[in-house]
């Protein structure tokens, strides 16, 4: 079925919907521009669907995606055989594959998977054994002294670590945005305030309530992360999952840490988390986090002094030169885990519904791999389209420390924040894209502005002057008189 | 307030890049410090700064008192600080704004990005005059939602001063040292009533002040009281407190601002080769000013602790100044 042809079979049931509460109808529509909904528009759109995403927010990442660890995994300590671990290993690759052409950028860091105490380090074997059965062959056992020859910087504790070379570091906010680009760039559509609130199948067609008007598609993916269970409740009516929300929090260390240690350190995981990780960021950064903390509400990233110094005193512990390191930020995120450990992904044949629920801790490197395996099961109920031939490849900016950012292209205009050095030439861009920034944490997972050692002391106010009338939420609430 | 920079603060004197001296910040530390090289007859004296107009932080203080030790005069930060800049140009400074000082290397080289490039800056001696800045929330590390309406003072100054932009109606003000006073007075000039002034030690940091403009601005002043949790996940709606009971209570409002606790500006320091106080994130120096790489000395807010006002940094700026000449005719002791 290709766009044509739908287009011909709606006629009849436009009859029955008021045009003026018609905001957009595709093949596909995708609930939620988290990085799974992205990446589900992306594959679907080169795929040859006609794609409508609706998001309820003002901007794509909204949820999980905002805050996470931001590591390409390998997979080598996925459950073996399941589908968790097949979407990270094709997402992997996938990411591989098309990062060059859409300018996302790849931080080759590498892994330590560290033991500190004995009976971690007894646990090895069990690991590498796991990573060999999920296809991670290049794993290598370090002794104390090849880990310190390599990692000079950890504390003289360390026992022995695991050596995960294909662990790697991402931009976590410029990846989705890519994605959601290029299914933008070949004909899909975005729509934004727009919550799903219901909706109706005939046994066709779905027609979903959103406060901007309708959607109208044929097959409906259910990409809400956080409130995936909601909207099977409130548009099927059941769902076969509950989100438990995890919180995660973070420290980010000053600029200076960075060069303290290269590699992203593991700790043992256990069965119910992978534990807190030391890692470098992309712009630069060294970070420690993420907790694992179970709590009732959705939306409540917020953070807390104690568990803050305990991660930073756990930091120390690991790298003690952090001691002298400033604190630059603290944030956290929060996983739509549900009341199993694997991947919720729901079909609902009769009814032309896939959900893609309790994406936890392995969605951002996971995506591409479970966008294509929604490709599959398309596929499966005999869908077909017509994949694109020559898709147009779009660029995003980069953001990553290690590459060439765009103050050092001349003709800049000037440096609006100094400690990340973000030029007014991006925050433009980032406010008139196709997906434009529209909240100030969407232009931060833009340009980086504001997320520095001095977190906004001098550029809020040029910020709030360059954003004014751009966001619902606005940085100044009034002007001075006179 | 007009942005768009002035031909002659642009970098075209950059590209012959040999200089006797370069002062990194145009504040009135690296602006006392250029004049008085110049009046000494040190010839090749530039200053870079990486705004768009020269001042440094008098630039957003819209009020007064500044000025009194220079000038003689009660004046408002802005025009102090143009005073500061007339005064340096007049003694034939070079001023480069717009050009950020991104890394320091051996015997005063410096790496430099401006709107027309990367480039390099030679100076025989260098003058780090970077001042301080508040400690974000971040790293108080405060619990609570992540809402707008969280600044500091100089936040606050700048959206008011330079930008006439209100960020909230009704903050929370947390800290009562004098640039608590300051935060005070700029939500005055603003019709910004703060609902609240904390302080959680039993006493205000600098009493005189503080109890004076609680009394006049009708600010509740609370001392033990230290925020436990911001509330309000897109713009805050209240923090909760603690006082010095352990009592805990909600106080509605639509801002928090997080005043003093300085900091250096010194992460050109840190990340360079010259030594840093690792405590008090300072450069080393000596007692001319000097760091550890002899061609570089610091002044001002960078190095004083804790922070000065305006004035102060002045002299100081001076001061060093003084010492550059001296060394730069090889008149002084070596240490
Ligand atoms: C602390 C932490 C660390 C992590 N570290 C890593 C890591 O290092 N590597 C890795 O690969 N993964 C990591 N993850 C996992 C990854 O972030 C998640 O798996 C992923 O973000 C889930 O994405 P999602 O698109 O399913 O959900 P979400 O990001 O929650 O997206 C759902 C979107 O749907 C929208 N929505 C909800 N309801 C509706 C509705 N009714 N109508 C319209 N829109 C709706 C929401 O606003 C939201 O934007 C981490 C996660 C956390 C929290
Ligand atoms: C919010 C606030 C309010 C204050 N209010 C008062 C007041 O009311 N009265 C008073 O007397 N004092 C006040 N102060 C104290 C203030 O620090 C001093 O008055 C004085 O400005 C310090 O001078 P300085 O030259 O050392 O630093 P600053 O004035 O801070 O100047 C430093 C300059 O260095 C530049 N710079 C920094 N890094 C770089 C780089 N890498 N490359 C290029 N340029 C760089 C900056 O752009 C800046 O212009 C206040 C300070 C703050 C933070």
């Amino acid at each position: 079925m290709n766009a044509a042809h739908y287009n011909e079979n709606s006629r009849p049931h436009d009859d029955r919907i008021s045009t003026a509460s018609l905001l957009a109808e595709g093949d596909i529509a995708i609930i939620g521009g988290g990085v799974v909904g992205c990446a589900v528009a992306r594959r679907m759109t080169l795929e040859g669907a006609s794609v409508v995403l609706i998001e309820k927010a003002a901007d794509i990442l909204d949820g999980a995606s905002k805050g996470n660890s931001a590591i390409l995994h390998t997979g080598f300590d996925a459950p073996v055989g399941t589908l968790e671990w097949e979407c990270v290993q094709k997402g992997y690759e996938e990411y591989l594959e098309i990062r060059k052409s859409l300018n996302l950028p790849l931080l080759k860091s590498g892994a330590l998977v560290a033991a500190w105490t004995e009976e971690e380090e007894e646990r090895f074997t069990d690991i590498i054994k796991k990573g060999h059965e999920n296809g991670v062959k290049d794993l290598l056992l370090l002794s104390r002294s090849e880990v310190l020859d390599l990692e000079p910087n950890l504390s003289e504790n360390i026992r022995a670590a695991i050596a995960v070379p294909g662990e790697y570091v991402i931009d976590p906010w410029s990846a989705p945005l890519a994605y959601l680009l290029q299914a933008l760039e070949n004909g899909g559509q975005a729509f934004f305030n727009a919550g799903v609130r219901g909706g109706d199948f005939d046994g066709a067609y779905w027609l979903l309530n959103t406060p901007r008007g309708k959607v109208k598609a044929r097959y409906v993916i259910n990409c809400a992360g956080l409130y995936g269970d909601i909207l099977d409740r409130d548009v099927l009516g059941a769902t076969e999952f509950n989100i438990k929300p995890r919180k995660g929090q973070f420290v980010v260390f000053d600029k200076a840490a960075h060069k303290l240690v290269r590699s992203i350190i593991l700790p043992v995981p256990t069965e119910r988390t992978k534990g807190i990780v030391l890692f470098p960021t992309i712009f630069g950064n060294l970070m420690v986090g993420p907790t694992a903390e179970e709590q009732e509400a959705r939306g409540d990233s917020s953070v807390a002094k104690e568990i803050l110094s305990e991660l930073h005193a756990q930091a120390v512990q690991k790298l003690p030169a952090l001691t002298d390191i400033p604190v630059t930020a603290t944030y956290a995120g929060i996983r739509p885990a549900t009341e199993r450990k694997e991947y919720r992904i729901i079909e609902d044949s009769a009814r032309n519904w896939i959900t893609l629920g309790g994406i936890r801790s392995t969605g951002l490197t996971a995506a591409l791999g479970i966008a294509r395996h929604v490709h599959s099961l398309l596929s499966n109920q005999d869908v077909e389209f017509k994949a694109i031939e020559n898709p147009i490849v779009p660029h995003v900016p980069n953001l990553a420390e290690h590459l060439p950012r765009d103050y050092e292209t001349p003709g800049y205009g000037e440096i609006i924040c100094h400690c990340e050095m973000v030029t007014r030439r991006e925050i433009h861009s980032a406010l008139t894209a196709k997906v434009p920034a529209a909240s100030l944490a969407g232009l931060k997972r833009r340009t980086r502005a504001t997320m520095g050692r001095c977190q906004g002391f001098y550029c809020s106010a040029r910020l709030a002057e360059l954003t004014r009338g751009k966001f619902d939420e606005p940085l100044a609430v009034g002007e001075v008189d006179g | 307030m007009n942005h768009l920079p002035s031909g002659k603060w642009m970098a075209d004197t950059l590209k012959d890049n040999r200089w006797d001296v370069a002062i990194i910040g145009a504040g009135p530390t690296g602006l006392a410090a250029a004049t008085e090289l110049k009046k000494a007859g040190i010839k090749r004296v530039i200053v870079l700064d990486r705004e768009f107009e020269p001042g440094g932080i008098p630039r957003h203080c819209g009020h007064p008192p500044f000025g009194i030790k220079e000038f003689s005069r009660v004046m408002t930060g802005p025009s102090y600080a143009r005073r500061l800049v007339g005064s340096a140009e007049n003694a034939g400074v070079n001023l480069a704004m717009k050009t950020t000082v991104t890394s320091l290397g051996a015997q005063g080289t410096l790496s430099i990005v401006s709107p027309e490039g990367l480039g390099e800056v030679k100076a025989k001696r260098v003058l780090l005059a970077t001042g301080a800045r508040e400690t974000p929330r971040s790293v108080r590390m405060i619990s609570g939602d992540r809402g707008l309406g969280i600044c500091n003072t100089g936040t606050l100054q700048s959206m008011i001063y330079l930008n006439n932009l209100i960020p909230f109606h009704r903050p929370v003000v947390v800290g009562t040292e004098i640039v608590s006073f300051s935060a005070l007075l700029t939500c005055k000039k603003a019709g910004i009533q703060p609902v609240a002034m904390l302080e959680e030690e039993s006493r205000a940091t600098v009493r005189w002040p503080i109890y004076h403009a609680v009394y006049i601005f009708g600010v509740p002043l609370f001392l033990g009281t230290r925020i436990i949790n911001i509330l309000g996940d897109k713009r805050v709606r209240a923090v909760r407190v603690s006082d010095k009971n352990g009592d805990k209570r909600e106080i509605v409002c639509d801002g928090v601002v997080f005043t003093g606790q300085f900091t250096p500006d010194s992460s050109l320091v840190r990340m360079s080769h010259l030594d840093l106080d690792q405590k008090t994130e300072r450069p080393l120096v000596d007692q001319y000013g000097r760091c550890s790489d002899p061609s570089y000395y610091a002044a001002g807010n960078l190095l004083n602790q804790p922070v000065e006002v305006a004035g102060k940094c002045w002299s100081k700026g001076c001061l060093t100044a003084q010492q550059i000449v001296k060394d730069l005719n090889e008149e002084l002791l070596s240490t």
